[in-house]
């Protein structure tokens, strides 16, 4: 009743090739953003914001990125870890090397080596696809992670192959690093990176670019007999989604644990991108953040709920139901529409156009 | 309609053959497309008619003959040659981006004649967002011409075959061809689609002066809309002339029009 598009003309190309066409998806939008920026940050706890919102956003960063690899470009990656672990470790050597560096470029900066990494690694998409790719990625998720272990160089000869962040600040005493910082400015830090990022992708799908990506995906033949490139194509796919991934690293080292270690970015983190862009939706940039919430959020909402409803349960029960009710639910949500959460987001707002008077 | 004025040649196939492993699809085969001529391929099932526009476009490649196109001759073409140089093509079984809106693969077909880059577009500012718009508005125009406004905005994958081949031809059309590979464009429609469809053709070849090779299966389309015919069969080349000729050509009745033996 309230949401729905008729009596919104375009009159002008540019408004009918906006991200969001509909004036109540844009106040939802404005609404969403002025809540994160603003209203969160006087709400949450500490705990709130350091533990749970901080991962979900650094990950939901490595899931958009996985997405555009996956999602737009059609190429199946299982190396998102060794991406991260690259931006983790790109991002310790420089601001170590040149402790003067500003942390915005330290970050970017690690991002670009990460795309130089994930260039490297895109080259053999040219002649193997699907699931053989997928094992070709695997190899640069294992070699990764095996190169930062191996050699000293990378975490600066540290005994026990941990890296620490310095302490770093955005300007004055923001510290969004270190012992100084707080969780609400390491929130706020990295929801803007976060925001900005998905901005760009946005734009990126959008245009020519994101247009040869889903045009390689669906039908590689096609896109090349009406001129596409197919190397430069998918390697700027993996240059722009690792360039994501290593920046989503860099976070999770240097803003959200503060020192790391390769391990954290071993396989395991590879699988749990994957699925967020799986169960978010593949080809979206809501998917992306739908998937990370669900991952992250709910197993966290699950071991919570028995104690907020009131219900005395031994923790480790907790626990071991908390599996069984987030596989189960993993499994609902794919057999109820295939496509992911987005598609249902989709799906309901289509429902919502025509309530309550369908056709 | 053979006594049009047709221009100069602008594609010349000569000696052309194609095998794979053993099979010979392909045996000397040549022929020539005029400028602004509707020129049809023909031939019954498994003749090579395909495989003769895979040869012109560049999927596949000949062991023998040459190519010359606007004066140029090659052993071989190059898929991304071929279309940097006005070659589109649609394909026999839709090779649509089926994830994709009506006017994002149209769009697509643009793809060569967008120039800003990666960073530009990300910013998605200025230069970038002119020449989204500018392109948009070509393919609103080819959006007109094809008569399919109503389903630009509609994922090509939830569209009847019919609409989808003339949205694969718009994705042809986007390019701004000068040499227009139609492969079986009718196959499977219905009169009044395919009426459309011939109309499509008849207006893209008179409007945008755009040469056009055809393989078609349908005999009243074929003679009614070609300049010159082509005739194939198990890869080897039985005919080649204007409608009437061809239709009157014995070994051309033998073969295919399927006269009682």
């Amino acid at each position: 009743m309230l949401y729905r598009e008729a009596g919104e003309f375009k009159s002008t190309y540019q408004a009918d090739q906006a991200i969001l066409t509909i004036r109540q998806d844009r106040w939802f939008m404005w609404a969403m953003l002025a809540f994160a920026f603003l209203v969160i940050p006087l709400i949450s706890s500490e705990y709130w914001l350091g533990t749970i919102l901080l991962p979900f956003l650094i990950l939901a960063l490595a899931a958009l990125g996985l997405n555009v690899l996956t999602g737009y470009a059609g190429q199946l990656s299982l190396g998102t870890g060794g991406f991260m672990a690259t931006g983790a470790f790109a991002a310790y050597k420089l601001a170590t090397a040149f402790p003067e560096l500003h942390i915005v470029v330290v970050i970017l900066l690690a991002g670009l080596l990460t795309a130089g990494v994930g260039i490297l690694f895109g080259i053999p998409s040219l002649r193997i696809k699907g699931f053989y790719l997928a094992v070709a990625t695997l190899a640069s998720q294992f070699f990764l992670i095996w190169m930062f272990n191996k050699f000293g160089w990378f975490t600066n000869y540290s005994a026990s192959g941990v890296i620490s962040a310095p302490p770093m600040s955005v300007f004055g005493d923001a510290f969004v690093t270190g012992p100084y910082a707080t969780a609400e400015a390491k929130y706020l830090f990295t929801l803007s990176l976060v925001v900005l990022f998905a901005l760009m992708t946005k734009n990126l799908v959008r245009s020519n670019i994101g247009r040869e990506w889903m045009a390689v995906r669906d039908m590689d033949i096609a896109a090349e007999i009406i001129g596409i490139k197919m190397l430069s194509t998918k390697l700027k796919a993996f240059a722009y989604s690792s360039f994501l991934c290593g920046i989503s690293g860099a976070l999770w080292a240097f803003v959200y644990t503060g020192s790391v270690e390769p391990l954290a970015f071993d396989v395991n983190r590879s699988f749990q991108i994957l699925f967020m862009i799986i169960i978010g939706g593949l080809g979206s940039i809501m998917g992306a953040f739908l998937g990370a919430a669900f991952i992250v959020l709910l197993p966290i909402f699950l071991s919570n709920a028995p104690h907020w409803i009131g219900l005395n349960i031994p923790v480790d029960l907790i626990s071991h139901i908390e599996f069984m009710v987030f596989g189960v639910l993993i499994i609902f949500f794919l057999i109820v529409e295939p496509h992911g959460l987005a598609r249902l987001w989709q799906l309901l707002k289509e429902k919502l156009r025509l309530w309550p008077f369908p056709y | 309609m053979n006594e049009r004025n047709l221009g100069d040649v602008v594609l010349e196939v000569k000696g052309i053959s194609l095998s794979f492993g053993a099979i010979r699809v392909l045996n000397n085969i040549s022929f020539n497309v005029r400028k602004g001529e509707i020129r049809s391929i023909i031939g019954p099932n498994g003749a090579g008619k395909s495989s003769m526009l895979n040869v012109i476009n560049g999927v596949y490649h000949p062991q023998e003959g040459s190519i010359t196109y606007r004066g140029e001759t090659r052993q071989q073409m190059k898929v991304h040659h071929a279309a940097a140089q006005g070659i589109a093509r649609t394909f026999q079984n839709i090779a649509l981006f089926k994830g994709m809106s009506t006017l994002d693969n149209i769009m697509t077909g643009r793809n060569l004649k967008i120039k800003s880059n990666l960073l530009w577009q990300a910013i998605y500012w200025g230069k970038a967002q002119r020449e989204e718009i500018e392109h948009r508005r070509k393919v609103e125009e080819i959006i007109d011409f094809l008569e399919i406004q109503e389903i630009r905005k509609t994922p090509v994958g939830r569209l009847p075959y019919g609409m989808q081949k003339r949205v694969e031809l718009g994705r042809a059309l986007a390019a701004e061809p000068d040499l227009l590979l139609l492969d079986e464009p009718m196959a499977g429609m219905n009169v009044e689609e395919k009426e459309d469809m011939c109309r499509f053709v008849l207006d893209i070849n008179d409007e945008f002066g755009t040469t056009i090779v055809l393989i078609e299966h349908d005999m009243g389309v074929v003679m009614d809309l070609s300049d010159r015919v082509v005739v194939l069969d198990y890869g080897r080349q039985l005919a080649d002339g204007a409608p009437d000729e061809v239709r009157s050509n014995q070994a051309v009745i033998d073969a295919y029009l399927g006269v009682s033996h």
